[in-house]
């Protein structure tokens, strides 16, 4: 049995769920079938999971200086 | 410091673990200094919480003390139904919103807000294809300085999911807890928030930085 064809504007839809892995098996093939004939919708994965990539590290959120210092003296007020 | 209630033990708290049981038990017990230890493991995660809402370190500072204190007042209504972590995180959001709109920026703000509506589709700017970024190229100057520049550039809804999510890795459950929204709509907003951060990327991944041009041309297939 064939597989049903997907179009890029559901490939977009549902690509932060394939990232997520938070998809069904069977859309997630569908999916793989159609990313592999389509440069685009991989130029938009790829780079989606770049994304996700870079801000894992988090280190563009590092505590001020005396943060904790602060928190502390606050709390014994 | 508020008053900690004495019947906040009572009730069984299925997400808090052994530790924090123990903690919140002493600082009922008259322990003050035991909430420090119960807040300290999560002192970057609610200053990340807040800073995604308010956008500046100084703000974000000044309600995590106010949260912070309001949990301690609060926290014999602590009920142990999310981590709490989340429990916290919630507070700081609320504290958070509270003070944007004191200060009514969310005014400014909006003015730069894509013109998406929540149910509808955002289509993908840019085809540029990026392929694998290389780990020294995470480290350099530029890029952190585009991905600072970037999330500062998201509407604030699609950025506080965007910062539990990908920076503090909450789940899409604990996320929704947090913000008092559906699990559907952190998807929602998620899948917004990083089609939205990889376009606004796209000029310096496959451009300037790597071909050293200051002119960047969008790739569209039409």
């Amino acid at each position: 049995m064939s597989m049903i064809e997907i179009s890029c504007i559901e490939v977009w839809r549902e690509i932060s769920n394939y990232i997520d892995a938070a998809i069904d098996p069977e859309l997630r093939a569908r999916m793989e079938a159609h990313l592999k004939g389509c440069a685009h919708c991989t130029a938009v994965l790829d780079g989606t999971k770049n994304v996700v990539k870079l801000l894992a590290d988090g280190v563009e959120y590092e505590l001020p200086r005396g943060f904790s210092q602060r928190l502390y003296s606050k709390l014994k007020d | 410091m508020g008053d900690v209630g004495k019947e906040s033990m009572g009730t069984p708290k299925p997400h808090l673990d052994a530790n924090e049981a123990e903690l919140i038990q002493r600082v009922c017990q008259g322990d003050k200094e035991a909430f420090y230890g119960l807040v300290r493991p999560y002192e970057r995660a609610v200053y990340t919480a807040a800073i995604s809402i308010l956008n500046n370190p100084a703000d974000a500072e000044e309600v995590v003390q106010e949260a912070v204190l309001k949990a301690f007042s609060n926290l014999a209504r602590f009920r142990g139904e999310a981590k709490f972590s989340t429990w916290l995180i919630q507070i700081t959001i609320n504290e958070a919103r509270l003070k944007l709109r004191k200060d009514r920026r969310h005014l400014y703000e909006s003015v730069d807000e894509p013109r998406t509506d929540e149910e509808g589709d955002y289509f993908p700017q840019d085809f540029a294809d990026w392929r694998e970024v290389p780990s020294e190229a995470l480290q350099r100057k530029e890029l952190r300085q585009a991905l600072k520049h970037a999330i500062a550039g998201l509407a604030p809804k699609y950025r506080e999911v965007l910062i539990l999510r990908d920076v503090q890795h909450l789940s899409t459950e604990e996320t929704a807890q947090a913000l008092g929204i559906s699990e559907g709509n952190v998807k929602t907003r998620l899948l917004r928030a990083r089609l939205q951060m990889r376009d606004a990327l796209a000029p310096g991944i496959d451009g300037s930085w790597a071909t050293g041009k200051a002119e960047y041309k969008k790739v569209r297939p039409w």
